[in-house]
């Protein structure tokens, strides 16, 4: 039982501190999401040049053997400082997926290319009307000779647009709500038969929502087994809960920070509000919900790893749910502590507020997961 | 990072349980689990158990009879006697005046009182609010003046809690009334069997006598019962309210607590189903589950933080409290509308006669009730929030 960083970490949540602190002001973040392209190549040259995006991939492909903890250094320092580019998408999500559950031929040909920043990635999955339902896919890959066809809409694709590379969850058996008959898919973003529109989210990312119609794609192309991609998706799903609990932990702190400075330099009646009791109260118990997010992201990356599903989900679902009630709480209440300057564009404090909230909305709400928890205590009872 | 206990660490787990399985007496036991009145007895009877084994004081270094666990393994004891139905050993002497005895007392202290303290057979209860200073402790204004070789004391002490049953009472004296009102307190020890002590009952809104007033009338005390120096006794004070603050989350007692309430839920009925399948009551369990989760971990942090427990120990009092009051209601409101009958002699281990509901029913509001007082005492959780808000965010 410990919770300290090994040297590594501590060295990479060192060197990543200084970059998102020296390299990635408010400002620079402004033109990178100004600029509609979804990524900035600098930035993500340097962050493959720091090894982040390769860092939790295995050493034969270029890696550096990293699990889930290495990813929630990563994610508490984007959270600081807002980073939007694709690295859930690409590095989490796809990457995940490609390393767990790859064949040798996609891994040597993916991490690689991902680690060394020249391929971008995404995950497409959710579907409309699906909401937080992982098994919920109507997409469909028929078979069609020696290749798939896959035709269906996929939604709320995190950096869809900006991906060279999909992975595309489709049916092929079984009814539209099963869990039984989902398969994985590679398919280039250019391949005929592609729609993607892409949309700028609130928080400065990108999404895409994408259309498929018979788009052909070769057997070569299945990630894992046939109508067995459930339990990765759902895995894949628990890496990029734990990266967004630890996103939005470095996202509360910072919150937390700027709040807190706001409220010892803010003067009204004569004195700075943070004198005010029942201001301060309020600043102790968004510190008191930023520490029991922290210590819930810290369980999510442990267990996010693991290949035991229940305990797994249960960890993620608990995690998810109270990570997703503090960033709530702190979002609200540091705008409003800033009082009128909160609710403008021009401070950290409200784009702070926006990812935080849309942190929640990822992947299952809090209440979608209190839920999950709730079922399992039924489940274990009976 | 690792969230998993050592191998090691298992081993003392079921060391531990094993113990407990062999040593904890039935009727205890019992007593315990049905959340029946507690007695001075039992808590004895339980601390001599504890003592024999050299195990009566977990968090004591070896040097003064503690087995010398590390904090981990504190919490794992804690946890496995809570599990077990194991009595809560006495705080007020084992984990609040023995670190000020052992850090601030002289050798003939030491040697005094801790072995007391450690077989239990002294019972030592907590002399620091007065009527008029409950969380503004500072402002107590019991006396202490120096007569020769003893102190004379004069004033009143309240919400003493089991002090109906003490030998031995520590208490914030003012032995000087100069400058700021910290500067002049003092920490005296005081044998409750001396002349001019009486000690009156407060019923708590359960009905129940667990606190006391102590009036203290020209009662005088030796000056080798002064602990550390003369008006020093703030900074004594200031460091034993941090030990209170970390065992104040109580983690192990809850995640016991936790594993009854399931069962209390799958026990008791919903018209035709079980409690457990009303899906609003449920949600709320998983709520609390999960908030229970984040507290333990939060728990552990700081006891492996090497910097040791500092204001961040606050947390740990405000959800700890929060935490286990949420407990207690959701136990009184699983028993729903058989909670609402007051039979107080059922709360004794030989009662026999008629009851409302389940046996959990019976003490369900009064525990409900008397958990009020968690939030309240050991500074409040309003004083925590400034405690947060002055020491860690500097507001």
């Amino acid at each position: 039982m410990n919770f300290e960083l090994t040297e590594e970490q501590q060295m990479l949540n060192d060197s990543l501190r200084r970059f998102v602190t020296n390299e990635y002001g408010f400002e620079k973040r402004g033109h990178v999401i100004n600029s509609g392209k979804g990524t900035d190549p600098a930035t993500w040259a340097a962050l493959a040049e720091m090894g982040l995006l390769a860092f939790t991939f295995p050493e034969d492909y270029d890696g550096l053997g990293g699990n889930a903890v290495d990813t929630l250094v990563v994610m508490e320092n984007f959270g600081r400082s807002l980073v939007v580019e694709p690295y859930l998408a690409t590095v989490v999500l796809a990457g995940g997926l490609i390393r767990d559950h790859g064949s040798e031929a996609q891994k040597a040909d993916i991490l690689p290319a991902i680690g060394s920043g020249e391929r971008l990635m995404a995950f497409a999955h959710s579907e409309p009307g699906a909401r937080y339902n992982l098994s919920r896919v109507q997409t469909t890959a028929r078979k069609d000779g020696e290749s798939y066809l896959i035709s269906g809409h996929k939604t709320a694709v995190l950096h869809g647009a900006q991906a060279r590379q999909l992975i595309v969850s489709a049916r092929t058996s079984g009814a539209v709500g099963d869990k039984q008959g989902l398969s994985l898919f590679l398919v280039d973003a250019a391949a005929e038969g592609i729609e993607i529109h892409d949309f700028a989210t609130h928080d400065g990312h990108r999404t895409a929502d994408i259309r498929f119609n018979n788009v052909a794609v070769s057997a070569h192309s299945l990630i894992g087994t046939l109508d067995e991609a459930f339990p990765a998706i759902e895995k894949a799903v628990d890496l990029g809960i734990a990266a967004l609990c630890g996103e939005a932990v470095g996202a509360m702190e910072a919150m937390n920070t700027a709040t807190l400075d706001y409220i010892k330099t803010r003067k009204q009646f004569g004195v700075a509000i943070g004198k005010f009791q029942v201001l301060q109260h309020r600043m102790a118990d968004m510190f008191i919900q930023a520490e029991q997010a922290r210590s819930m992201a810290i369980l999510a990356a442990s267990e996010a790893d693991s290949d035991d599903r229940e305990r797994r989900r249960e960890a993620l679902s608990m995690a998810k749910t109270l990570v997703g009630q503090a960033a709530r709480y702190v979002g609200q209440q540091g705008v409003q502590l800033h009082g009128g300057m909160g609710v403008t564009d021009e401070m950290f404090a409200a784009h702070l507020f926006k990812r935080l909230t849309l942190i929640n909305l990822l992947f299952g709400d809090a209440e979608h997961h209190l839920a999950q928890v709730s079922d399992g205590l039924l489940a274990a009872s009976a | 990072m690792d969230l998993n206990y050592t191998p090691e660490q298992d081993a003392f787990r079921s060391e531990v349980r094993q113990f407990l399985q062999d040593n904890l007496p039935d009727d205890i036991r019992e007593r315990v689990q049905k959340r029946l009145r507690p007695d001075k007895a039992m808590t004895q009877r339980w601390q001599k158990i504890l003592f024999d084994k050299g195990w009566g004081a977990s968090t004591w270094p070896e040097e003064f009879g503690g087995p010398g666990w590390s904090p981990i393994e504190q919490l794992i004891f804690e946890e496995e006697c809570a599990m077990a139905g194991a009595p809560r050993q006495l705080d007020f002497g084992l984990r609040m005046v023995a670190p000020v005895i052992m850090s601030f007392g002289n050798d003939e202290q030491k040697q005094r009182f801790l072995p007391g303290i450690l077989s239990g057979e002294d019972w030592w209860c907590q002399g620091y609010s007065e009527p008029g200073s409950g969380s503004d402790l500072a402002s107590l204004r019991t006396s202490a003046k120096r007569e020769g070789d003893h102190y004379v004391v004069n004033g009143q002490k309240t919400w003493t809690t089991l002090g109906q049953h003490a030998d031995w009472i520590f208490c914030l004296v003012r032995t000087a009334t100069e400058g700021k009102p910290q500067q002049g307190i003092s920490f005296l020890l005081i044998d409750m069997n001396s002349p001019g002590i009486e000690v009156r009952p407060i019923i708590m809104l359960d009905g129940e006598h667990e606190i006391n007033e102590v009036y203290f009338d020209n009662v005088k005390v030796p000056v080798e019962n002064l602990v550390g120096e003369e008006n020093q006794g703030w900074t004594y004070a200031k460091f034993l309210l941090g030990h209170e603050r970390t065992g104040l989350a109580n983690v192990g007692q809850w995640k016991a607590t936790m594993k009854r309430l399931k069962e209390v839920a799958r026990e008791e009925r919903d018209g035709q189903r079980p409690l457990i399948e009303n899906t609003r009551f449920r949600d709320r369990l998983a709520q609390l589950d999960a908030e229970l989760r984040a507290l333990e971990l939060t728990v552990l942090r700081v006891l492996t933080d090497k910097r040791g427990p500092g204001p961040q120990a606050s947390i740990l009092k405000i959800r700890g409290t929060e935490i286990g009051q949420q407990l207690f209601e959701m136990l009184m409101e699983a028993t729903g509308h058989d909670a609402i009958a007051h039979v107080p002699d059922a709360l004794e281990l030989d009662y026999t006669g008629p009851r409302v509901g389940s046996i959990d029913a019976t003490p369900a509001a009064g525990d409900y009730f008397n958990m009020r007082k968690l939030s309240i005492f050991g500074g409040s959780n309003e004083i925590q929030r400034n405690i947060i808000a002055q020491l860690v965010l500097g507001l």
